[in-house]
């Protein structure tokens, strides 16, 4: 009996109706919390003492990198999912993650270039998380590049997954090595990209951007969903009903 | 062309002996995984041309550096491990279009698939000659760029010590990315994209260790690192390249 | 107002960021609904030269 719910969401019918209903009761939630992140954090918040005003991209950099993180973990997970237990909705999770995932990398690395400069003197720093998230982003690329090269959408789930499985393993070694590369070579602008020392009117904003984006990203992942859904089920009867709506 | 396919059917069959009652008995894993093995290297012998490409590759971008940068023996010194390192990892790039791209096209392969056989010391066999082919022989002429780019003599072991056992590594990795990519038509670029990234420690701790080779420092922490994801490399890469070409030639 | 647009003299560099940002929100949105948009209309055309829409 427990196990009924497990097996429904490997059902695609199943789940490409339960992504269009459930889509709205994330949609708007993160839309209220975004807003009242943004309100608190641009307007409430008072300007920090070391950082004035330029502290506040924290608001907007901090949920990119989370984003680009959470995102990638859900990728690899799904992409796992898939490849051992041969479910294709699993699948259509990681096909969905990727390019959200991919373009929110972008703007951490963006957005943190810009706080960069003005707080640490440049836009860019080869300390330990930039290089990371650097080769976040590669890995993200590889992964859509491979997809996009394999025709067969069987095979470029399956190879894919093998992909994301082994990035996921990298992401640590990778870290690793960049870290104690860092600390070798003693980084002339040591670049502190963590949180400034934080009062809680400018932590409760930074908290309400942080899940306001989570449940902006399930939002957007369950419309994606549904289109991964549906490329992958190419005669089943039960897409007559639901694209005829 | 032809000749390949007989060594692949042999795997099956090799300690055939008919031990009077007429039974044949099937290759064990270690003589297909050595017979995989000479195979590959046989086969690459008859076409030597191909096998100086990377090191002439190699050498090249080596050449490049001074030439762009500055012919001060100093400078280039300082450079050296970085130069040396980029070339090998980009030279062992090039060498991995080839690793399975003929099995593939001729559907040895898919022999080695059928075969009965572990895939993954199939794998195993094709990555070690592979290293054998490409990184063995980079590590060999790793000394001769260092010294170009004014490395001091001494340093010369430690250089062929640290890229022999990166160049394990960086073959165990680059064949997740080849087998994953099997079939494409020009995946060069994606190649590089995906095996770049994962090659990233490695490069990292071989340019160290070759650093420290230069300045006659105690290269044995990067060294050991690295021969810890050569080890790691032994064991998994086998293991995701045969998933992997299961998934390509399903 | 003109203090907020100032950002204490970091305008140039917070703006940017908030844009870059927003448009990567609204741009996944766009993408993820001209996606399912796609897909759905894929689907309606394999069905019709089956003869099998409704």
């Amino acid at each position: 009996m427990t196990w009924t719910w497990f097996h429904r969401l490997a059902s695609p019918p199943y789940v490409y109706g339960l992504a269009a209903r459930l889509t709205p009761w994330f949609a708007w939630p993160a839309a209220l919390l975004i807003v009242a992140g943004l309100w608190g954090g641009l307007v409430l918040a008072p300007p920090d003492y070391q950082q004035g005003d330029g502290f506040r991209i924290i608001y907007v950099h901090a949920p990119s990198a989370w984003m680009s993180l959470m995102v990638y973990t859900t990728m690899a997970v799904a992409a796992a999912v898939g490849l051992i237990w041969r479910i294709k909705v699993a699948h259509a999770v990681a096909a969905s993650c990727a390019p959200i995932g991919a373009s929110f990398t972008f703007a951490a690395l963006v957005t943190g270039a810009l706080w960069g400069e003005p707080m640490w003197g440049t836009y860019w720093e080869w300390d330990p998380r930039l290089t990371s998230e650097l080769v976040l982003l590669f890995l993200y690329l590889g992964y859509m590049g491979l997809r996009a090269g394999i025709d067969d959408t069987q095979r470029a789930d399956r190879a894919s997954a093998l992909l994301a499985v082994v990035g996921v393993v990298n992401v640590p070694i990778i870290h690793y090595s960049v870290t104690w590369w860092n600390s070798l070579h003693q980084a002339p602008s040591v670049m502190r990209l963590g949180k400034p020392t934080i009062s809680a009117a400018m932590l409760l904003p930074l908290l309400m951007m942080l899940l306001g984006f989570t449940l902006y990203f399930v939002a957007v992942l369950l419309v994606r969903l549904r289109s991964e859904v549906l490329a992958r089920e190419r005669t089943a009867s039960w897409i007559r009903e639901a694209v005829s709506a | 062309m032809s000749t390949s396919g007989a060594p692949a059917a042999a795997l099956t069959s090799v300690a055939a002996t008919d031990d009077g009652a007429g039974v044949t008995l099937t290759a064990s894993a270690l003589d297909a995984t050595r017979l995989a093995l000479l195979r590959d290297l046989k086969l690459a012998f008859r076409k030597r041309g191909q096998l100086v490409q990377p090191l002439a590759f190699f050498a090249l971008v080596t050449m490049l550096f001074p030439l762009a940068v500055s012919p001060e023996l100093s400078r280039l010194r300082e450079m050296a491990p970085g130069v040396i390192w980029v070339a090998a990892l980009l030279a062992s790039l090039l060498a991995l279009e080839f690793l399975f791209r003929d099995d593939a096209y001729d559907g040895t392969l898919e022999q080695y698939a059928l075969s009965g056989q572990s895939l993954t010391s199939l794998m195993f066999a094709k990555t070690a000659a592979h290293w054998l082919l490409t990184g063995l022989p980079l590590a060999l002429m790793a000394p001769l760029a260092a010294l170009s780019l004014g490395a001091p003599s001494a340093s010369l072991p430690g250089i062929v010590g640290s890229v022999a056992v990166g160049s394990v590594a960086l073959s165990l990795i680059g064949s997740i990315g080849a087998a994953l990519t099997l079939g494409m038509k020009r995946s060069g670029a994606l190649l590089s994209l995906l095996t770049l990234p994962l090659s990233l420690p490695v490069l990292i701790f071989g340019a160290r260790a070759t650093q420290l080779a230069i300045s006659g420092g105690p290269l044995l922490a990067p060294l050991e690192l690295l021969g810890a994801l050569a080890v790691l490399g032994v064991t998994l890469a086998p293991l995701a390249a045969a998933a992997a070409v299961r998934i390509s030639l399903e | 107002m003109k203090e907020f647009l100032d950002m204490g003299g970091y305008a140039a560099f917070v703006w940017p960021a908030y844009l870059v940002t927003l448009t990567v929100v609204v741009l996944n949105i766009v993408w993820a609904r001209r996606a399912l948009a796609r897909s759905r209309a894929e689907a309606r055309r394999r069905l019709d030269v089956r003869g099998e829409r409704p």
